[in-house]
């Protein structure tokens, strides 16, 4: 049992960070982009966070600065698609690439800088980002392990992703973005300013996607930097934006089964004598079974956003 | 290397974080140190091996040494490698003595089939053994090289477990990290992770890949360079453990280092003898020792103390 709680505990902290990248993918995908630099904007983040949390010691700013790198990275790739017209596949590729190798870039200057050849996080920072402890609350048996003891991040993954889900049902301004993703020539002729919202909705998503590096950084790789820190879990978001059927709501449950998918190889309750590649391969054959299901279905608010990945060019509408 | 010899700045090129899994990068990476004049090149990744031999044999008078692989020509392309598990049996004996809940974790990049990984856990559980055979070694399998979030997930699945001393074959501290997190203890491994998690570190299992390179310029600088592959070990240098931080057990250090004695002396080869593993079987015979060749590619059982599965 104790196991089992532990499990579902990893399981959270496993999905986390898949959370803000699914989240950030699905803000910009709601505007109509399909935007692959996740990875990459998720690396700006990791970097961003991690140089300021490294030389300010403030946890808070740290993550400021991981939202605006990652939000950067956003604008770099809203510039070149809706103002520029660059293909969105291509250009999110190409926003990866980058997002990592000038992180890289930077840890590596920063590593060549330090003294001992190692670049790890302040005390106070590390105190505030680990797991918080609430009296009491927090020691309640198994529930204050399963409800209580995570890091801020989970909470604010939580709180973001039912905030989200209410925006894109229940306000104004979310449904409007919704009409530019589904169609940006009907939205544009009812008023609503679809580049301004586009715009906007790509920094939102790109700062969403910074904080999930600076996860990255701080909880799974505990506050040292290394290179290549996101490790594709960029990627992995992507396909999660999938299986959450672009749903904020449903991203939540999303993460928490997608870690628990990759953490389940550690915890071997099944004793199952199966490759471990299996495990591996896991999430992504859940992902394309939602796939074919929901194309089984046919069902438009669980498709992807009709005018996703074409760009939107006023005049020829 | 570089000030063992007395080379200049400008007569080293480096060409670093060249993916070893893409063999066009790592030609172009090769093509251009050749480029810039550079007559010795060590390639420092399993995954270049393949496009090294073959620029061996375009460049017949450029010397080029691979690390961690197996090819090479007996000309200008040789392979080095080292006794790595030497060490590891000595950072062994610092977590066997360390532990108290006698779980000692292990968070491995490749499963059993994979005789480097496999030949230095074995060594390891080895080593736990010799200072106290009550200990058990549970093993996690990340399937990856390089996985920082499965190397940290690993490492906190044997802890919950009730691991104490988490060592690693892996590339990130991440395991040390998780390790330091929870107030446990860990052996790191390639650099001195005690800079990463001073409080949890007792040792690191460390190359030092210099001795090699400084041994092997100088053999072409004397014209003593005979085209053999290099296999070094605790007496070549190359390999090593950390010094000890403070709170190891008091034991350790004469422990550790009454056994390094024995391996650099060759009283002791780490698989000696007739060896028990965990499935019941036996390996080697009595007055042998396992000969290179099966260290290198032939070590795909665990030792006798190794827990594959959950214990719960």
């Amino acid at each position: 049992m104790s196991m089992f709680v532990k499990f579902l505990v990893a399981a959270v902290g496993s999905g986390t960070p898949l959370l803000f990248g699914t989240l950030g993918e699905i803000v910009n995908e709601k505007a109509g982009h399909l935007n692959l630099g996740v990875e990459g904007m998720m690396s700006l983040g990791a970097c961003a966070g991690f140089m300021v949390g490294y030389v300010s010691d403030n946890f808070l700013l740290a993550l400021l600065a991981a939202f605006a790198a990652g939000a950067l990275g956003g604008l770099l790739y809203a510039v070149l698609t809706v103002t520029f017209m660059a293909d969105q596949n291509v250009t999110g590729l190409t926003l990866t690439i980058f997002g990592i190798g000038l992180s890289n870039f930077i840890g590596i200057y920063m590593l060549g800088r330090s003294e001992t050849g190692s670049l790890k996080l302040p005390e106070t920072i590390t105190r505030q980002m680990r797991n918080i402890h609430i009296p009491k609350l927090s020691d309640l048996p198994v529930v204050g392990e399963l409800l209580f003891s995570y890091n801020p991040f989970v909470y604010l993954g939580i709180a973001l992703a039912i905030l989200l889900a209410f925006y894109f049902k229940r306000t104004k301004t979310g449904l409007n973005v919704r009409a530019i993703g589904e169609n940006p020539g009907a939205a544009a002729a009812a008023g609503i300013p679809v580049t301004k919202w586009k715009y906007l909705h790509l920094l939102l998503g790109g700062g969403i996607c910074g904080i999930g590096g600076a996860y990255c950084v701080m909880i799974i790789n505990g506050g040292v930097w290394i290179s290549n820190s996101v490790g594709g879990l960029g990627w992995i978001a992507v396909a999660l934006v999938i299986f959450a059927t672009w749903s904020p709501a449903k991203a939540l449950f999303g993460s928490l089964v997608f870690g628990a998918l990759r953490v389940l190889k550690y915890y071997n309750f099944f004793k199952l004598d199966i490759p471990i590649a299996i495990y591996d391969m896991l999430p992504f054959l859940v992902t394309a079974l939602v796939l074919v299901l929901t194309s089984i279905r046919q069902s438009r608010e669980k498709a992807q956003p009709a005018s996703c990945g074409v760009n939107y060019f006023r005049e020829e509408r | 290397m570089q000030k063992n010899i007395g080379l200049e700045d400008s007569q080293i090129v480096r060409k670093n974080n060249i993916d070893d899994s893409d063999p066009t990068a790592t030609e172009t990476a090769i093509r251009e140190c050749i480029e810039e004049g550079c007559n010795v090149i060590f390639a420092t990744s399993w995954g270049y091996m393949e496009t090294v031999a073959a620029l061996a044999e375009e460049f017949p008078d450029i010397y080029f040494a691979h690390g961690t692989g197996y090819m090479s020509n007996g000309k200008n392309f040789t392979n080095y490698f080292g006794r790595i598990y030497q060490a590891r049996y000595l950072s062994g004996i610092a977590a066997g003595l360390k532990t108290q809940s006698n779980k000692i974790g292990y968070v491995a990049a490749q499963n059993k089939d994979n005789s480097e990984v496999t030949g230095g856990l074995d060594a390891f559980a080895m080593g736990i053994y010799s200072v106290n055979p009550d200990a058990k070694v549970y093993v996690r399998v990340t399937n990856s090289w390089y996985d920082p979030e499965g190397e940290s997930a690993a490492a906190k699945a044997l802890i919950a477990e009730g691991c104490d001393v988490i060592g690693q074959h892996c590339n990130t501290p991440n395991p040390q990290l998780a390790a330091e997190e929870a107030n446990v203890w860990g052996v790191g491994y390639n650099s001195d992770m005690i800079k990463d998690a001073p409080k949890a570190v007792l040792c690191s299992v460390l190359w030092d890949w210099g001795a090699y390179y400084t041994a092997y310029v100088q053999s072409i600088i004397d014209g003593s360079y005979d085209g053999s592959n290099y296999y070094g070990g605790l007496a070549e240098g190359l390999v090593d453990i950390s010094d000890l931080a403070d709170f190891n057990d008091p034991e350790a250090a004469a422990k550790i280092e009454e056994a390094k004695k024995s391996i650099i002396d060759g009283s002791f080869n780490v698989f000696d003898g007739v060896i028990e593993t965990n499935d019941g079987s036996t390996v080697g015979e009595e007055g042998g020792t396992l000969d290179d060749a099966t260290i290198t590619g032939g070590i795909n059982w665990y030792f006798k103390n190794i827990v594959e599965e959950s214990a719960q």
